[in-house]
């Protein structure tokens, strides 16, 4: 039974133009207005998460969240947005996975630049992020992981778009908001993917100083760009170092002081997400949040006892086994084990 | 279900033959493809394990990079997330999405491995949604997520994927990613990269492969003891087939030690068959 048919060149069309709706102004003159008003002091800019969230997140804002879903997540912060109760934020979704999980759990957002959602990669789905996107409460549009990051690198170059070579030809594209255009050298086919400038954007990292200098071990994922798109940016911290560290080395730095709105020093604030050479991620408690989705009741219970039920992250920690469950999670990252050296 | 895979691989009356599962059998088919010198781009799951397994046999110089920015890493364990610290232990490179993603697009990347919930006969891949509306689906996937991207932008697209009909489909709810889109040319019409496309679709009955003319889903080789009518049973749509189609080589016992011994001990992949 071979294929006998004839070849037949098929007649395809193509939309020009996504028809998702943007979300985001991608109008670079209007960002560098908004950046020039902002100061250049290198000040001291300490503060507590509450105060952070308080000042700098309003209902209604369009959020990025650095690192990589469960890696390196500014999870305190993404915990104070719920406990505050903040509604109908835009959320960028560049792999979003337990942090997605956490702000849908509040219901904090009602749109979505989707790449990644609703999953937690080979943990499984989050049933509560699918009861979400699937109530009809959410409105997305389609991108991919490489389209928002370069969308995050047109607003970081200061250029209204980028030409990309993906996306096209598929059903992401007509539910994006991409327009095809012309490459004015070649007369080739490129998608513009429009600059995603964020209101505020989260980033956790491994060390800063009170100004903001901030330093990342390991992959940056989109967060050197992140970076200089938002147009507030909150920094949580491993650990708040002295000024002359930085300095000292200045090839470590990925992001300068002036982008920098808050400061807070957050010792293990990615976790339950891994740090790189920190600790790993505790996957006993992530499978106790899937596991608490079963239904919105038992998903009550479960985020009045961690989230709504703690003032602060450091109870959070206690809650989910304090610094004993931290000391193994931190033998799992360096492979202590491997070298025969168990926590316990 | 180890007993009813290796009932399939060896077959009744065929004589005694390694047991092994459908998973296990993917992986090492799957790692022969992965040559030496080659570069690679893997998620989490059956792809990473495949290429441990080509880099710790056949293939020690396999360059394996992860999306959200590892290159080259020497992987202790499974990792669990495309960006968890594994993706660069001990590795060459820690970089970031947009490097991977721009060794990509300048045409530096020759395998990545995809998945997804429906595949049609171009190797078109659905991971977005089940049902008509996307601001109401039926059922929400995680969507894109980097596949599109390798997929329209790495030479050769392979899939690790348990075969049945649900899955291989004449219409997909949503295409996701980009595989021949409608047939030859069509990529290309639509601006991607001319040249790059899906390579072989790995299943667990059988090694798909690509029409050069229609750019349709072909069968290239059925597993021991696959039988044609299971192949059509659980395909939705046409397959083109040769007129003797040869048997795939099983795994070797070699191959099967790595994979059970070093690539993944804990049996977090090859235990979820």
């Amino acid at each position: 039974m071979g294929y006998e048919a004839p070849y037949v060149e098929r007649q395809v069309t193509y939309r020009r133009t996504g028809e998702g709706e943007l979300f985001t102004d991608p109008d670079v003159d209007r960002a560098r207005e908004h950046f020039r008003a902002k100061s250049r002091s290198m000040v001291p800019k300490v503060t507590t998460v509450r105060q952070a969230v308080a000042d700098l997140i309003s209902d209604g804002d369009y959020l990025a969240v650095g690192g990589f879903g469960g890696s390196r997540i500014p999870t305190a912060v993404l915990h104070e947005i719920v406990r505050q109760g903040r509604r109908n934020l835009g959320l960028s979704g560049h792999t979003a996975t337990h942090d997605c999980q956490i702000l849908a759990a509040g219901k904090c957002f009602d749109r979505c630049d989707v790449a990644y959602v609703v999953g937690l990669e080979a943990r499984g789905l989050s049933r509560a992020a699918r009861r979400l996107f699937e109530s009809g409460e959410v409105r997305v549009t389609e991108w991919s992981n490489a389209a928002l990051a370069w969308r995050y690198k047109a607003a970081a170059m200061g250029v209204p778009f980028l030409p990309i070579r993906s996306v096209m030809g598929t059903d992401t594209e007509a539910r994006s908001a991409g327009v095809r255009v012309e490459c004015p050298f070649t007369g080739k086919t490129f998608l513009a993917v429009p600059a995603l400038f964020p209101d505020v954007a989260v980033i956790h990292v491994h060390r800063a100083d009170v100004y903001g200098n901030s330093q990342i071990d390991g992959i940056t994922i989109a967060d050197w760009d992140l970076a200089r798109a938002a147009k507030r940016l909150i920094i949580t911290t491993e650990r708040l170092v002295p000024h002359e560290d930085i300095r000292r080395r200045p090839d470590r730095t990925a992001i300068p002081y002036f982008l920098v709105d808050a400061v807070c020093e957050v010792p293990y604030g990615s976790y339950p997400g891994n740090m790189p050479y920190e600790y790993y991620s505790d996957e006993r408690h992530l499978r106790e949040w899937l596991d608490a989705e079963e239904n919105e009741e038992v998903l009550k219970a479960f985020l009045d006892r961690y989230i709504y039920g703690v003032s602060c992250f450091s109870e959070y920690l206690d809650l989910c086994g304090g610094i004993e469950r931290l000391r193994e999670l931190r033998a799992e990252e360096l492979c202590l084990e491997a070298e025969g050296r168990t926590s316990r | 279900m180890t007993t009813a895979v290796a009932e399939a691989a060896g077959g009744p009356g065929r004589g005694p033959a390694e047991a092994y599962n459908r998973m296990e059998l993917m992986i090492c088919v799957a790692a022969r493809y992965l040559e030496n010198g080659a570069t690679v781009i893997v998620g989490t799951g059956a792809p990473c394990a495949a290429a441990m397994l080509a880099q710790k046999t056949a293939s020690p110089d396999l360059m394996i990079m992860f999306e959200a920015g590892g290159m080259g890493p020497f992987l202790p364990t499974m990792p669990i997330s495309v960006g968890d610290s594994r993706t660069f232990h001990r590795g060459l490179v820690a970089s970031s999405m947009a490097e991977i993603m721009e060794h990509c697009q300048r045409g530096w990347i020759d395998y990545t491995f995809l998945g997804g919930a429906q595949i049609d006969m171009y190797g078109n891949i659905n991971s977005t949604m089940i049902g008509t509306d996307i601001q109401r689906p039926k059922v929400r996937f995680p969507g894109s997520g980097g596949a599109n991207d390798l997929a329209s932008l790495a030479w050769r697209t392979m899939m690790i994927t348990v075969q049945d009909a649900r899955r291989f489909i004449p219409k997909l709810d949503f295409m996701t990613s980009p595989g021949y889109i409608a047939g030859r040319g069509a990529r290309e019409a639509a601006g991607l990269p001319p040249g790059a496309g899906p390579y072989k679709v790995i299943t667990d009955l059988c090694v798909l492969g690509f029409d050069e003319e229609t750019k349709r889903m072909r069968v290239e080789s059925l597993h021991r003891g696959v039988p044609k009518t299971r192949v059509v049973e659980n395909t939705g749509f046409e397959l083109i087939w040769p007129a003797d189609p040869p048997e795939t080589s099983p795994p070797t016992s070699e191959e099967l030690r790595v994979l059970r011994e070093e690539v993944d001990p804990y049996r977090y992949i090859i235990g979820r068959s």
